[in-house]
C-alpha cells in the first residue's frame, strides 16, 4: 500500500503502480469536467480556448445524470474548470448535487463570484475544494496574462476564504517566464491565506498555443523549477506536471511519472465530448461523448483511442537517450501542439531534442485548435491583451446579462 | 488521531473508506481525509476487506503465504496510519 504522494514504492512483491496504471483503470482518478466554455476572463494562455458558452452545453438534466454516472463508477472526485464554472447559473446546484452523490468537487475559479458569504457556505460544505487562479505575485505579472482586474479580484476571493475559515484552499499558478522568479512569493501568498500553492505547467493548448513561445519558461528557468520543487516539493503540488524535468537531477519529484492521458487521467467538455486529457482539446484526442448510449462509462472502458493510448509508448527516437526512464518521452499534448511527433521529445526537454526539432518545423504546419470559443472582436492596443471589443452582442462578457 | 498499529488488535475497514476494485487490486478513498490509497494486489483486497471477522491481526495474516506476510503486514500499518483501517472497538455499533 502508498500513497499517491509517496511512489514509488520500493521492494514490494508486485510490480510498480505505474507499471499497472499504464493498462488504464476502471474510472478515472483525475477527472477534470469542464462546465462552461463561458469567461469573464480572456488569458491569453487558455488551454480551452474559453470566452463564449457554447449553445450546445451539457444541460442541467444532462450534467446529474452525468454525476448520477460518475457515482456509480465510485469517481471519487471531480476537478471542475471551465471557463470559468461559477457563470453557469446551475453551478451552486450542480455542486451540491455532487457532493451529495459523493462526488467530491475541486472547482478552478478566477474569484468571480467568492463573496463573502459564499465563501462562508463553502467553507461549512464538506467533499468541496476550490482552486483559485493566479498566474502573478504581483498585479502586473498576472494581468498581463489575465487581464486587467483578475489579480484584485482572485485576491478578494482568497481573502474572503481565509476569513470564512477555509483552509488549505488551492492557489493554482501557470508557470511562465514572467512568474518563475516569484515563486517564494507565491509561496508567501499561499502562507499569508493559510492555503496551498499549486503550480503547473504552461502548455501550448488552446489560446497558450499562441502565446507559448514566448511565455514558457527559459531553460535556466525550468532548471530553477526543478531544484526549487526538490527543495520545497513536500508542500507544493504539481498535478504531476513537471516530470519531464526529473532528467535534470538524481532526486524525482513527488508524482507518477507518467503520461495519464486515457489512464488515470481525462476531461469531459462543456458539451459532454470526452478527451483523454484537459490539455487537449482536439479531435486527435477525442474518446467520443457522453450524449452517446453507454454514457461516460462506455467512452472510458471502450473508446478506441484510449486503448491505444493504454498500450506501451514506443518511445521513438527518445528510447535510446538515457533520460527516458526519467521523463517517459513527456507530454503528450505539448508534443502535439507544437509539431513534434508523439513518440518523439517533449518541447521542454532538457536534453535540448525538442527545442532543435522545433527550430527545423514550418510553423504553417502547426495542428491548429479546433475549439475555439474565444470572444471574438478586435484586441485593443493597449498593451492589456485581454481588453477585447465585441463585435456582436453575444460576444460580450457572460457576466452582461446577470451583472 | 491514530493510535499506533497493533498486531493482537482486531481491525477493519473504516466505514469512511470506499473501495474500487481496479485490475492491479483497489483504490481506497477515505471520505473524511480526501485521502487515497492504493492496494496494490487482488488478495490484499481480499485480506483488508475480511479483517473484521478476525479477532486480531495475527490470526488474519495467518492465511497469508510465509513470504508475503511481511509485505501485508507493512501494508497494513501503512492502511492504518492513513486511518482507511481502524480498530474493531473503535466506533463499532
Amino acid at each position: 500500500m502508498t500513497t499517491i504522494s509517496h511512489e514509488p514504492a520500493r521492494g514490494e512483491l508486485v510490480p510498480a503502480l505505474v507499471e499497472q496504471f499504464k493498462g488504464g483503470l476502471a474510472a478515472p482518478i483525475c477527472l477534470t469536467w469542464e462546465w462552461t466554455y463561458a469567461c469573464n476572463l480572456s488569458c491569453t494562455h487558455c488551454l480551452s480556448s474559453a470566452g463564449r458558452r457554447d449553445p450546445a452545453e451539457l444541460t442541467t438534466a444532462e450534467m446529474r445524470s452525468v454525476i448520477d454516472e460518475l457515482r456509480a463508477m465510485q469517481v471519487f472526485y471531480v476537478n471542475v474548470g471551465g471557463g470559468e464554472p461559477t457563470v453557469r447559473p446551475d453551478f451552486w446546484e450542480l455542486l451540491d448535487y455532487a457532493v451529495a452523490s459523493q462526488v467530491g468537487v475541486k472547482f478552478s475559479t478566477n474569484g468571480l463570484r467568492l463573496n463573502a458569504d459564499r465563501a462562508q457556505r463553502l467553507a461549512a460544505t464538506d467533499y468541496v475544494d476550490v482552486q483559485v487562479s493566479l498566474d502573478g505575485a504581483s498585479r502586473e505579472v498576472n494581468d498581463a496574462v489575465r487581464g486587467h482586474g483578475s489579480y484584485d479580484m482572485a485576491l478578494r476571493a482568497m481573502q474572503n476564504l481565509a476569513e470564512a475559515g477555509f483552509r488549505n484552499f488551492k492557489i493554482s499558478v501557470v508557470m511562465t517566464r514572467h512568474n518563475v522568479p516569484q515563486l517564494d512569493e507565491f509561496a508567501a501568498i499561499a502562507d499569508r491565506f493559510g492555503a496551498q500553492l499549486r503550480i503547473t505547467r504552461l502548455r501550448p493548448s488552446g489560446r497558450g498555443a499562441d502565446v507559448w513561445h514566448e511565455l514558457h519558461p527559459t531553460d535556466q528557468q525550468q532548471r530553477e523549477i526543478y531544484w526549487w520543487l526538490v527543495d520545497h516539493g513536500d508542500r507544493v503540488l504539481t498535478g504531476d506536471s513537471f516530470f519531464h524535468l526529473n532528467a535534470l537531477g538524481t532526486t524525482p519529484l513527488p508524482g507518477l511519472n507518467l503520461c495519464g492521458a486515457g489512464r488515470v487521467v481525462c476531461l469531459i467538455d462543456p458539451v459532454g465530448d470526452v478527451y483523454a486529457c484537459p490539455f487537449a482539446i482536439h479531435d486527435a484526442f477525442r474518446a467520443g461523448t457522453v450524449r452517446a448510449p453507454g454514457g461516460f462509462a462506455e467512452v472510458w472502458r471502450s473508446a478506441p483511442l484510449f486503448a491505444s493510448l493504454r498500450t506501451e509508448n514506443s518511445g521513438g527516437a527518445c528510447r535510446s537517450c538515457s533520460a527516458f526512464s526519467s521523463c517517459q518521452g513527456g507530454c503528450m499534448a505539448a508534443k502535439f501542439f507544437t509539431g513534434l511527433p508523439l513518440d518523439g521529445p517533449d518541447p521542454e526537454c532538457v536534453k535540448g531534442h525538442g527545442a532543435s526539432m522545433i527550430s527545423g518545423l514550418d510553423p504553417g504546419l502547426l495542428p491548429q485548435p479546433d475549439k475555439d470559443h474565444s470572444r471574438r472582436g478586435q484586441a485593443v492596443p493597449l498593451g492589456i491583451p485581454s481588453v477585447r471589443v465585441p463585435v456582436k452582442p453575444c460576444d460580450s462578457s457572460p457576466l452582461a446579462a446577470t451583472a | 488521531m491514530t493510535a499506533p498499529f497493533e498486531l493482537d488488535l482486531g481491525y477493519r475497514l473504516n466505514p469512511d473508506v470506499a473501495l474500487r476494485r481496479e485490475p492491479f487490486g483497489a483504490l481506497a478513498y477515505h471520505f473524511g481525509t480526501r485521502r487515497l490509497s492504493f492496494l496494490k494486489a487482488p488478495d490484499l483486497v481480499e485480506l483488508v476487506c475480511g479483517l473484521g471477522a478476525y479477532r486480531c491481526v495475527s490470526d488474519a495474516l495467518a492465511a497469508v503465504p510465509d513470504r508475503r506476510r511481511g509485505v501485508y503486514l507493512r501494508a497494513l500499518a501503512a492502511l492504518a496510519a492513513a486511518d482507511m483501517i481502524v480498530p474493531q472497538r473503535e466506533g463499532a455499533s
